[in-house]
């Protein structure tokens, strides 16, 4: 899988396409588990918008990449060795025969007129409702925070206020100087 | 023909790349990142191998709310990153020394 590219790689910018590589090729997997919204929506979200988004990063800061490095090659035998035995370990629990998952049917496909998104949209709007509503709150709390975070105030600029224009007062721009009236005679 | 388990294989492997992508790149916040969000493919597929297997949309709609947050997540990550490289011109984890204990 492209994934192991995702962490090798010295670049990240070739480490963040992969990255949209491997969720292309979950997103095909999902199709083939009659999962066809996720699967779009996978593509659509992530590919089109959170990837969009580590890329704009990337490329956004300049980053000492030498420097990010360092230790990696130090490391990467043993944390191989403890992702092949973390592999193998999940595997055999999971094809073992205790699992018993090889019994479990392959279930019938859907008949044609069959929508995915429909069912969805049906368990979401009836069931999970509720659920729904707090991740709709999540993601507007997620837009605001990361909003305010990036937004700064330019000091190296002139532009007009608005508002303090509008408040402006008669007394703010005038003073009456209070003269005697001179006598020339 | 492709049974439960190899979906489940398939999402170990991923989590397990996930886990040691975090372990040898420690230095690096953006593929810190883009490790959880291998991680977090991995439980998705999970979730949605079980959900067809067991005829049971309810999984879906878990990934559905686990894509959400994991969106969130993102997307304050990197307004985090943002700041701090504005602010210290550096993302290196090692760096990051300014709040001391």
């Amino acid at each position: 899988m492209s994934a192991l590219g995702v962490i090798t790689l010295r670049n990240p910018v070739y480490a963040a396409l992969l990255l949209v590589l491997a969720f292309f090729t979950s997103a095909g997997i999902w199709l083939l588990l009659e999962a066809e919204f996720l699967a779009i929506t996978l593509v659509l979200v992530y590919v089109g918008a959170v990837m969009v988004l580590f890329l704009f990063v990337v490329m956004m800061l300049d980053i000492n990449l030498e420097r990010l490095r360092e230790g990696f090659w130090k490391w990467f035998p043993f944390g191989a060795l403890l992702a092949i035995v973390l592999a193998i370990q999940m595997s055999m629990v999971l094809m073992g025969k205790q699992f018993n998952l090889e019994n479990m049917p392959v279930p019938a496909p859907h008949e044609a007129g069959y929508s995915n998104t429909k069912e969805l949209g049906r368990l979401i709007y009836t069931e999970y409702v509720y659920a729904f509503e707090l991740a709709a709150v999540i993601l507007l709390v997620a837009m605001v925070a990361a909003i305010a975070l990036t937004l700064r105030h330019r000091t190296d600029k002139k532009s007009p206020n608005p508002s303090k224009q509008i408040a402006v007062k008669r007394s703010d721009r005038i003073r009456i100087i209070p003269m005697p009236p001179e006598n020339k005679e | 023909m492709i049974s439960l388990s190899h979906y489940l294989v398939l999402g170990a492997i991923l989590f397990a790349i996930g886990v040691v992508g975090i372990f040898l790149n420690r230095k690096n916040v953006i593929i810190l990142l883009m490790s959880i969000e291998l991680m977090l493919l991995a439980v998705n597929m999970n979730f949605v191998a079980f959900s067809h297997f067991l005829q049971d949309t309810a999984g879906q709609i878990f990934v559905f709310f686990i894509l959400t947050v994991a969106a969130a997540e993102a997307a304050i990550g990197l307004a985090i990153l943002v700041v701090l490289f504005r602010n210290l011109r550096t993302i290196n984890v090692d760096d990051l020394d300014e709040l001391k204990g």
